[in-house]
């Protein structure tokens, strides 16, 4: 990747972060941690890979994304404003009685192509809709991103059977593996490791990827595009709570949100490294 | 008179889906490893491409008929009643009625007259768990013809439809050169003014059987087939409750949150009349030959009529 687009997605990512810290600061609720880790790959999907418009969110050939771990939407929510499907404004109401953007994923939302947040469920629409892309000979591509606490759902590993089985090469799971889930780390829960090897198993075509190294994620991507006959699963090395220092690796942010004092220092945190990259 | 024909509604499913496939080009069948109990086996004959096996896994089917959904298919995911309300409740609910996708629900060997495989697989709960989910279409029909209408008309109409198919073959009583089937709306089989007998599914037969046994004992009551259980007519209850002053409902089902329920809900609300219910009591079922359980469990004629009798005492 060249070093102006890098630059350029390490920027828009740190404002993914900043909405993130907007939106889940004035809903006095929600999920910063996990919502932090997937902000670079977020970024990545709707600034650098994925055919989609926000001026024509309905084409039917557009690529899909379905947030399996739904509980993270202020990352989405957070991406879809800086792409344009909706005033950046949205975010400050995110989870308020009335307000556009709902606590998870709503279909209705523009750019929003499936509802989702009861874990386990999002991959198995991602499935559908690569069936149905592969039925109607379009070439578009479905991304889904879970988390690895997600994946102690059965239904994921019914899901990835039927991937596996249907040759569904224009699916590409990203399994955002942060280590922590709301118990714990996923070490001490009710482990899903090794998560690689499950999904091997299972038939699918598996990569590791580095998830806040741009130059990592578009090599990983770009080797889910080389993949055919089976499904991708990327397993994203992640740190959850990612760019806000006092989140980071800490179980405690998962469904924790900042107070003014902690909004205010995570806030000058993230300008300031928009600063160094503006440089 | 001519020799009643028998056919299972599950039959009239597989066939309807292959009947309407060449006009409905959109329309693909999923199922869980039942095509041969659930009759989508039928369709698979005919369109081997349009038709996917999911394997024993009803979660993940209804989750990808959403997505097929979301991307303009009309998914029919077939499999038992028991798994697809029970077992895939929370994503019917989540990943199919609350993003109102246009997803429709084949679910075969509904209620106690699955037999022989007994209590575990005799769902007598499903209209009561769909009923719930805000913007679900439930429809129970009574015979072949009904059937196959009701499944022309899911296709028709844009959003989720849950539709209930029995296994054990119950007699033809519509006539498909006249039938119309208008979803949503009740049907009054036979006119009465003593007592309004509602019914719905293979109930309606009986029913029917019993207002002609109350007729001989001098006894008017109507015969009304809710084949829509959601949404509900609620006009034709209404009326039936002023103009008849008492309802008995029947229905193969639990007496809880099913047809019964509905009615007396839409009852209470227009027109307090007493309504009484039959179908399942609150117990499982258990095995044997579905026509001696039906009778067992009180679905029969005979005791339509005896409840009938003693539900015209409470006016």
């Amino acid at each position: 990747m060249d070093a102006s687009k890098k630059k350029e997605l390490q920027k828009l990512a740190c404002k993914v972060r900043m909405g993130v810290i907007e939106g889940t600061y004035n809903a006095k609720s929600g999920h910063p941690g996990g919502s932090l880790s997937i902000s670079d790959t977020l970024t990545y999907l709707y600034f650098n890979k994925m055919n989609v418009d926000p001026k024509d969110p309905e084409n039917s050939d557009r690529d899909r994304f379905v947030l399996s771990k739904g509980h993270t939407a202020p990352a989405l929510y957070s991406v879809l404003a800086l792409k344009g499907f909706f005033p950046e404004e949205e975010i400050k109401s995110l989870r308020h009685i009335g307000a556009l953007l709902q606590g998870h994923p709503c279909i209705h939302i523009p750019g929003v192509d499936m509802s989702s947040g009861s874990l386990g469920q999002g991959i198995s629409a991602a499935c559908g809709m690569a069936l149905a892309g592969k039925l109607d000979g379009k070439s578009y591509k479905v991304y889904s991103i879970l988390g690895d606490g997600e994946i102690e759902e059965g239904q994921v590993w019914e899901a990835a059977m039927f991937a596996a089985h249907k040759g569904l090469d224009n699916l590409v799971a990203i399994v955002d593996n942060n280590g922590l889930q709301i118990d714990g780390p996923i070490s001490e829960v009710c482990s899903p490791e090794p998560i690689t090897d499950k999904f091997a198993a299972f038939g699918w075509h598996v990569i590791t990827m580095d998830a806040h190294d741009f130059d990592d994620i578009d090599r990983a991507f770009s080797e889910a595009d080389s993949v055919s006959g089976k499904p991708v699963v990327i397993v994203q090395k992640s740190v959850k709570g990612k760019g806000v220092s006092f989140m980071e690796n800490q179980v405690g942010w998962h469904g924790t949100t900042p107070n003014k004092e902690q909004y205010e220092q995570a806030m000058s945190e993230l300008t300031a490294q928009l600063k160094g990259l503006e440089d | 008179m001519a020799d009643v024909i028998k056919k299972a509604t599950r039959e009239s499913y597989g066939e309807a889906l292959r009947d309407l496939a060449g006009e409905y080009k959109d329309l693909i069948v999923l199922d869980a490893d039942l095509a041969a109990a659930t009759k989508t086996g039928i369709f698979k004959k005919a369109y081997p491409d349009r038709f996917f096996d999911c394997g024993i896994a009803e979660a993940n089917m209804m989750g990808v008929a959403a997505g097929l959904a979301a991307c303009g298919k009309i998914p029919f995911a077939s499999t038992f009643a028991m798994f697809a309300a029970g077992r895939a409740f929370e994503i019917v609910r989540n990943s199919i009625g609350y993003p109102h996708l246009n997803v429709k629900i084949g679910a075969t060997h509904a209620g106690i007259s699955v037999g022989e495989d007994g209590a575990t697989h005799q769902c007598n709960e499903d209209i009561a768990l769909m009923r719930t989910i805000p913007g679900m279409t439930i429809i129970n029909p009574c015979d072949d013809v009904e059937a196959k209408a009701a499944v022309k008309a899911a296709l028709d109409f844009n959003g989720p439809v849950y539709m209930r198919f029995g296994r054990l073959a119950v007699p033809v009583i519509n006539d498909a050169a006249t039938y119309k089937f208008e979803l949503g709306k009740g049907v009054v089989m036979k006119e009465g003014s003593d007592i309004t007998i509602v019914a719905t599914g293979l109930m309606v037969n009986e029913a029917l059987e019993a207002a002609k046994a109350l007729e001989a004992e001098g006894i008017s009551a109507r015969v009304v087939n809710i084949h829509t259980i959601k949404p509900l007519d609620k006009e034709l209850i209404i009326r039936c409750a002023k103009e008849t002053g008492v309802i008995v409902t029947a229905e193969e089902h639990s007496i809880i949150g099913g047809l019964g329920s509905a009615v007396a809900d839409a009852v209470t609300e227009g027109c307090p009349v007493p309504v009484v219910k039959i179908g399942v009591n609150d117990e499982f079922g258990h095995s044997g030959p579905a026509a001696d359980l039906l009778k067992e469990f009180g679905l029969s004629a005979e005791n339509i009529a005896k409840t009938a009798k003693e539900a015209i005492k409470l006016k």
